[in-house]
């Protein structure tokens, strides 16, 4: 190839630049022979970056279960499928996009909705509900307000405009997030269980289809910049982010399930990281072939792109497909209904290359198995900090007892991690569909499955705080308490997606964060049989040598057997007993009240046993089959008066008092706000107590009646303490917080 | 009776429309591409919801240059039922078959959530098997549904009784908290001088089954089936 390439030199410098080690760079010459070409080394960075390689990530990712009787497909491909019965299957994944949405909250966040959209039709399966795992630094700040408010903006304009309802989620706050929000959004289709599609290059041959929107030179090494931490230049990095078209997109959508109503189809994946590059070689190394493609043909809205830029582009809204032969015109047919571009670039080959033409000349040629196959795997030095013992000390009596229980109920519920987020939720569309049976705002989404009596529960879940203070009990926990949301909800756990979002790897410490939670999360998959389908690693979110707390978030898929058993947290009905399923202790490490209240992130997280966490789960879940649970809401933030509290108000349209008393054996704001795992509240009628401690005790889990439902007062006793607030107080302190923090009073009334 | 639904690029709720007619009350609901020119015999048009064209102009303003528009205007103009939905209704007001335009929501943001609708006239096809007063428990889903008019057009609304849905408080007063848009006299949805075409922001097959919390919208629905056919429309 040599001189026909009419491009820089590559030096040393250029090297570095892309982010390439001199090891890997002495690779990818080994892999070539010979040096490579500007576009060559534009392709090994990108595929050898940490996002897109897993370099650092790998090894212990694969220490994750990942197989059980419902998994159709698990981690490799676009996204996890599962099984869902009746002939449908769920195919969902969650994916992060921290790193642009700090350099571009709005865009950053909007195209990381449109990204993993993609990763779900490209399957063959209709989009239908998102969900967002948002965390911000504290909103006393402006500059966190005007993230949180650029990224809540960006999902709300792609999301409702692409037609894919935004119905929950979670949103979070520390000190660690100021430098490195996260946005991480989960999205979820229905496919027929038999017309999963998957991305590969299959049949030589065979044409290679771009469809979508035109290549211009936005996103160029969004990949690369992905994988390194910040400094204070990090917004001149501004370009390297991607503008989305939700428009374009929903056309895609539509487009793209059009076709695969036809057999012209062999294999798809979209453009997201690393653009025409990454899509292109990863489906032929999947299929075991060669691809070839000529950048002359590729649509493009910017004169004068080089090759290296038109395969580097992330361009949004683009697809890469390969159809039959002759399926050319069906394709074209289908495209141009929606005035998209469908366009044939290249071919599928059996000689295992990648190759990349401008016209006649050749500018990258590559082996497929070498690039994809041969990508750096890294086993990063790792060891635990020596700070951490001193971090998990907690001497609990030297904190003082609260004056005012009452008064730190009411601060604990208008702290932005608990208080109410519909000013949130409410800008997006979370009805469209027509399967919301429990919206934003509880454990977990309840979805009706149209056209049969089941349903399905999505939760996200993940306590930075916790895995902080220790990665292994934080990464259990986050899966622990996404199945509880989703036993809660009335729904089985049936298999997770997961962003695991870490510091820099490089760096032993946060290697040692990274392979201690995933060994947590790993242990409870197995414990509660919900393998993990897929994800994605986020590492590098760090500024200026501070890195975020370790913060695994689990995305948990649950099933309905009957629709009829979707449970909110709610009170139902003035009378109703509440009872606690589970145990107290006394841990006050790690929770929000200790935060809030004292200002500390010390201790020791709750402790987790996954045997009871099972056994509570099952109790929860045959109580609600046997339909004798009126409410069911997860004691976690901010401990059991939290979740007597949201019992009260969390139904905006129906709110009811409660009458609780506690029995006391520990410290009074351990007993109240203290955060001990497998806890539930249920509310039942008086005639069903008896029924539940059946249940309970073929579980062998303890059931505890506390009070009653009724009135329009929130009273909460034992031997030292004598909560009585008014409702509406509660109310006030929870859903009137986060306007507040924005500067927004509220003109509309949620009631009359 | 015959449902048409127009389907423009960015539409989204024409399966949600499509559903309720066909699942839940059993009639027949095609589903129109815009680039059709002609129409067949439908007895009523739906506009749905969604983002025709992207809405990255004026909302609707794209879509009313849409080929199927003309087939639409005629369908109205001989006395055939439209209905336009959140977007439908913005793409009626800049097609000119409804009065008045949708602006930006006076929060400058997107809302999405039930609000409580007052039934102000049952002297339409659309609101014949309410009751006058009415209170309707509907979603809104829109971020340009603050509904403006001059003074003398809102004038002659009232006059001539075309003001079909109000914003109200769940006991039915027009309080100013209850308009969660900053409407106009708080305006929810207003029909022609001759009633056959009407717009409204809520969407009321958000609101046509128990299981999802309310079944308020099917009021409308089942008012338009037992109107019957259009006698000018009988099918040929």
């Amino acid at each position: 190839m040599g001189d026909s390439m009419h491009e820089p030199a590559v030096t040393a410098e250029t090297i570095a630049a892309h982010q390439m080690t001199s090891e890997e760079y002495d690779r990818a010459v080994a892999i070539l022979g010979r040096e490579p070409s500007l576009t060559e080394l534009g392709i090994f960075s990108v595929m050898w970056s940490e996002h897109c390689s897993y370099k650092s990530s790998k090894i212990h990712l694969q220490t994750l279960p990942t197989s059980g009787s419902r998994i159709v497909q698990g981690p490799g491909e676009n996204a996890g499928v599962v099984d869902l019965g009746n002939g449908f299957a769920a195919v969902f994944k969650m994916e992060s996009h921290n790193h642009p949405s700090y350099i571009e909250p709005c865009q950053g966040a909007a195209t990381g909705v449109g990204g993993i959209i993609r990763d779900i039709f490209t399957m063959g399966a209709r989009p239908i509900v998102l969900l967002d795992s948002l965390r911000f630094g504290p909103l006393t700040e402006a500059r966190n307000r005007y993230i949180m408010g650029g990224v809540v903006g960006g999902i709300s304009g792609y999301g409702n405009a692409v037609g894919v309802p935004t119905v929950g989620g979670e949103v979070g706050f520390g000190e660690c997030y100021s430098h490195n929000p996260l946005v991480n959004v989960l999205c979820l289709g229905i496919a027929p269980v038999d017309r999963v599609f998957y991305a590969r290059a299959g049949g030589i041959g065979n044409p290679v289809i771009y469809v979508g929107a035109k290549t211009g030179r936005d996103g160029i090494h969004g990949a690369t910049m992905a994988s390194e931490t910040f400094d204070e230049k990090s917004e001149e990095r501004r370009p390297t982010v991607q503008v989305g078209d939700p428009f374009r997109e929903k056309l895609l959508i539509e487009a793209c399930l059009e076709l695969m109503q036809t057999d012209a189809l062999i294999g798809i994946q979209d453009m997201g990281a690393a653009g025409l590059t990454c899509s292109s070689c990863e489906m032929a190394s999947r299929a075991g072939t060669g691809v070839e493609i000529d950048v002359r043909l590729v649509p493009r809205r910017e004169e004068g792109m080089t090759s290296y830029e038109v395969m580097l582009s992330e361009s949004q809204e683009r697809m890469l497909l390969v159809t039959r032969q002759g399926a050319e015109a069906t394709v074209q047919k289908i495209f141009a209904r929606y005035d998209l571009d469908a366009v044939v670039v290249g071919r599928v080959t059996g000689d295992g290359m990648m190759r990349v033409r401008d016209g006649e000349r050749v500018v990258a040629e590559i082996p497929v198995k070498g690039l994809v196959g041969d990508a750096p795997i890294y086993r990063r030095r790792m060891s635990r900090p020596i700070w951490q013992d001193t971090l998990q000390q907690l001497r609990v009596e030297m904190i003082p007892l609260p004056d005012d229980y009452g008064e730190v109920l009411l601060q604990l519920l208008a702290s932005p991690a608990i208080a109410c987020k519909a000013m949130v939720w409410e800008r997006y569309d979370h009805m469209l569909f027509l399967n919301t049976v429990v919206g934003p705002g509880a454990d977990a989404v309840v979805l009706r499955l149209k056209g049969t009596e089941k349903g399905i529960a999505l939760a996200t879940d993940g306590n930075g705080r916790y895995t902080f203070l220790d990665p292994f009990t934080g990464g259990m926990i986050a899966v622990a308490e996404a199945a509880r949301n989703v036993v809660a909800s009335g729904a089985e756990p049936i298999a997770i997606t997961n962003c695991l979002n870490f510091g820099d790897p490089t760096r032993a410490e946060i290697m040692w964060q990274f392979a201690e939670a995933v060994r947590g999360m790993a242990d409870a998959c197995g414990a509660l049989q919900t393998p993990v389908t897929g994800g994605n690693v986020s590492l590098y979110n760090e500024t200026m040598g501070k890195a975020i707390f370790p913060t695994p978030i689990v995305g948990m898929l649950g099933i309905l057997e009957h629709i009829s058993h979707a449970t909110t947290p709610a009170w139902k009905e003035p009378g109703d007993v509440v009872v606690l399923l589970g145990e107290t202790r006394e841990e006050l490490g790690g929770s929000e009240y200790l935060k809030v209240c004292h200002g500390l992130v010390q201790g020791r997280p709750p402790v987790l046993d996954l045997d009871l966490e099972r056994r509570v789960q099952r109790c929860c879940l045959d109580a609600i089959r046997a339909h004798v649970v009126r409410s069911a809401h997860d004691c976690s933030d901010g401990g059991l008066a939290v979740a007597l509290a949201e019992g009260c108000i969390s139904d905006s349209d129906k709110q009811v008092g409660v009458d609780v008393t506690l029995p006391e054996a520990i410290r009074s704001d351990a007993l109240l706000f203290g955060e001990s795992q497998s806890r539930i509240v249920l509310s039942v009628r008086e005639a069903d107590v008896s029924k539940v401690q059946v249940i309970a005790d073929h579980h062998g889990v303890k059931v505890t009646p506390v009070g009653r439902t009724g009135g329009s007062r929130f009273i909460c006793r034992s031997r030292t303490f004598h909560i009585d607030l008014p409702v509406g107080d509660l109310d006030r302190a929870w859903r009137g917080s986060l306007p507040a923090l924005f500067g927004q009073g509220r003109p509309e009334a949620r009631n009359a | 009776m015959r449902f048409g639904i127009i389907v423009f690029p960015g539409s989204n709720c024409e399966l949600d429309c499509q559903w309720v007619l066909q699942g839940v009350l059993g009639q027949q609901a095609d589903l129109l591409w815009h680039k059709e020119s002609t129409l067949k015999d439908y007895d009523c048009l739906i506009l749905p919801g969604g983002f025709a064209h992207g809405d990255y102009l004026r909302t609707g303003a794209v879509a009313r240059f849409s080929p199927i528009m003309a087939a639409v205007e005629d369908h109205a103009r001989r006395g055939g039922l439209v209905l336009g939905i959140c977007n439908g209704f913005q793409i009626l007001c800049e097609a000119g078959l409804l009065p008045g335009v949708l602006l930006r929501n006076a929060s400058l943001n997107f809302i999405c959530r039930q609000v409580h609708v007052r039934v102000e006239t049952t002297q339409t096809p659309f609101t014949a098997g309410c009751t006058e007063g009415q209170v309707l428990r509907v979603p809104i889903n829109h971020n340009e549904g603050r509904y403006y008019a001059d003074g003398e057009t809102v004038a002659r609304l009232q006059g001539q009784n075309q003001i079909i849905f109000r914003y109200v408080t769940p006991a039915g007063e027009a309080a100013p908290e209850a308009n969660p848009n900053g409407s106009l006299d708080h305006i929810a949805g207003v029909c022609n001088q001759r009633r056959n075409v009407l717009g409204l922001m809520p969407h009321p097959e958000r609101a046509a089954e128990e299981l999802l919390g309310s079944t308020s919208g099917l009021l409308l629905f089942e008012s338009i089936l037992s109107s019957g056919p259009a006698p000018s429309l009988a099918h040929g």
